[in-house]
């Protein structure tokens, strides 16, 4: 697109992010703030800190979503990752039509229906085989893996989609068979697709309050459920340090990867400029 | 070697062979089994226990097959719950006022998203990565949490509460927490990231020789807009639309969190249903028309698409 002056376009994006960003900020500001009343400042503090650290119950639902999550991302991963092969390179196999179809709608799908229908499900095959028996952890690895497989499907199936075929084409020529083709070359050229699905997942699991509300079962309370459940009695300080504590975190491992991206980039062009050269 | 290509410098490549069929199968069949049975199947379950009546057991609901005595198969189709639906007008209520809400919302973030993008897409190459990480980084952080900060700031002794009332502008605080208000705030503010990054899509890939031309020939910049720019952003609008419009009719998080006890939307009612009244065939009928409702606009809208293309063809 043609680059010109600042002008409307610049002064909305420049009001916009204040937008996107100030209720960050202030949420930061008030997670250092002396006071009980969540927004008059009684100046700096660590106490909402201290008091997230000592708090069992909230440790123990942050270590269960986290192995939630970790569980969910990794079987995701491999189940988009098989579904995007399948949707770039296998052409027009049988049933292609309802298996885009199951990718496309839990991207769009809300949440509650995604929630209620897994719920019954699970019911009904318990009542039905005995498995799973009673809900908890696995009901919600399950029904977070299903969802979060469709996201990594798309990202899996752009990047194989964009991929340029002629390494591949090189190593069946030098007499490579197909399998050993995927594995040694598409698998590790394709390999950030996977690592962004599987921290794409990793962070729709953890964020996840609806879903894991319906399919969870006695004993398995994860983060969100907690934080919802002590948000919704008042305000609480505590999850001010919570969210800052996440909103630092995602911003490090933002900043990290970008940089390691730019890296791998730069080495990639020097490789290349290299060979070339020799 | 099935395929093989020819190269413009004339070296014949070969396409990889197919995979071996097994390997094919286990592929494909892995995760369509799983979708199949984790995510279709579900579906045909809620259509079955929307049938059903309820009745107080674990699990609270009528079996809909049964052998009776005579070993004949009895088969109740109960359409109570959907008659409940169109009946109560609370359910009718909760629909438009969900579609209404979402609707409006969706414009908003439309008229706040579109020179957003359109100012990254123009933006310097330089500067356009920092300005898509500034866009995405929020959707990666806690949406719970972000929502949740609004609370504070919409309070009655919140921010901006406290901000008019020292500047003397206001003696009492604004109700602003648990209004329409603030849900159209807190949709907007959530689902905004999902507006911009399919526009910014469409607006980087406009051709700039288009819009040279329209200004040679002495088009004002504003008529540009409106007949280059605009029309060939459709796709970016359509798609972007669609992403705010059909979570947010369905929201849940946002009304329960924001909005007052007369914000009544159809995410919430289906969650009440079935956490609080425990009535889990109506939650299911509430359900299955709410996904009717969104599936059938986005059948509609390819449908037309289609159309669109197959003429232009």
């Amino acid at each position: 697109m043609r680059r010109g002056g600042i002008g409307f376009s610049g002064i909305m994006l420049a009001i916009g992010l204040l937008f996107l960003y100030v209720p960050i900020v202030l949420l930061i500001l008030f997670s250092f703030n002396e006071s009980r009343l969540v927004t008059v400042w009684g100046g700096w503090s660590l106490r909402w800190y201290e008091a997230l650290f000592s708090d069992q119950q909230m440790l123990r639902a942050a270590w269960l979503s986290i192995r939630i999550a970790a569980i969910t991302a990794t079987i995701a991963v491999v189940l988009g990752t098989m579904a995007g092969v399948a949707l770039v390179r296998f052409g027009n196999f049988r049933g292609r039509f309802l298996f885009t179809g199951m990718i496309a709608t839990p991207l769009v799908m809300p949440e509650v229906i995604i929630g209620l229908s897994m719920l019954l499900m699970f019911v009904a095959m318990d009542q039905a085989i005995g498995w799973p028996a009673g809900r908890g952890m696995l009901t919600i690895i399950i029904a977070h893996a299903t969802f979060c497989a469709a996201y990594v499907t798309v990202v899996v199936q752009s990047r194989l989609g964009a991929l340029d075929r002629s390494l591949e084409e090189a190593a069946t020529d030098l007499g490579a068979r197909p399998l050993k083709v995927f594995f040694v070359i598409t698998l590790p050229i394709i390999a950030p697709a996977l690592i962004a699905g599987w921290l794409l997942a990793f962070t729709l699991s953890l964020d996840d309050l609806v879903v894991a509300s319906f399919v969870t079962g006695p004993g398995a309370t994860t983060l969100p459920m907690l934080v919802f459940s002590s948000v919704r009695l008042g305000v609480s300080p505590q999850v001010n340090a919570l969210g800052s504590i996440i909103v630092a975190l995602v911003s490090i491992g933002i900043i990290l990867a970008t940089a390691l991206m730019h890296r791998r980039e730069r080495l990639r062009q020097r490789d290349e400029h290299l060979a070339r050269a020799g | 070697m099935a395929e093989s290509s020819t190269h413009p410098n004339g070296i014949v490549r070969h396409r990889p062979a197919r995979w071996p069929r097994r390997a094919r199968m286990l592929v494909v069949s892995v995760p369509y089994l799983w979708l199949l049975v984790f995510f279709a199947v579900p579906f045909l379950i809620v259509l079955k226990i929307s049938l059903s009546e309820p009745q107080f057991a674990q699990p609270p609901y009528a079996p809909l097959i049964e052998w009776g005595d005579d070993l004949a198969l009895d088969i109740r189709l109960n359409l109570a719950n959907y008659a409940l639906l169109a009946e109560d007008r609370l359910y009718l209520v909760a629909y438009l006022n969900s579609i209404k809400i979402a609707f409006f919302s969706t414009l908003i973030c439309l008229a706040i998203g579109y020179p957003m993008a359109y100012a990254i897409a123009r933006a310097n190459p330089a500067w356009r990565t920092g300005l898509l990480m500034l866009i995405i980084l929020p959707f990666w952080t806690s949406f719970l949490i972000r929502v949740y900060a609004w609370i504070g700031i919409l309070r009655d002794n919140g921010v901006i509460n406290n901000l008019l009332i020292s500047f003397g502008i206001i003696d009492q605080p604004l109700q602003m927490l648990q209004t329409d208000f603030a849900v159209y705030l807190g949709i907007t503010y959530s689902y905004l990231p999902f507006m911009i990054l399919p526009l910014f899509a469409t607006l980087q890939r406009l051709d700039d020789s288009l819009l040279e031309a329209a200004a040679d020939l002495g088009c004002p910049p504003w008529r540009t807009f409106l007949t280059v720019t605009l029309p060939l952003s459709v796709p970016g609008i359509v798609a972007g639309s669609l992403l705010v419009f059909i979570p947010a009719v369905g929201e849940f998080v946002i009304p329960a969190l924001l909005g007052g006890p007369d914000t009544v939307m159809i995410g919430r009612v289906l969650w009440d249903e079935f956490f609080t009244n425990r009535d889990w065939p109506v939650a299911s009928a509430v359900a299955l028309v709410m996904a009717l409702l969104l599936v059938l606009p986005i059948m509609l809208i390819q449908w037309l698409y289609s159309r669109e293309q197959a003429r232009e063809a």
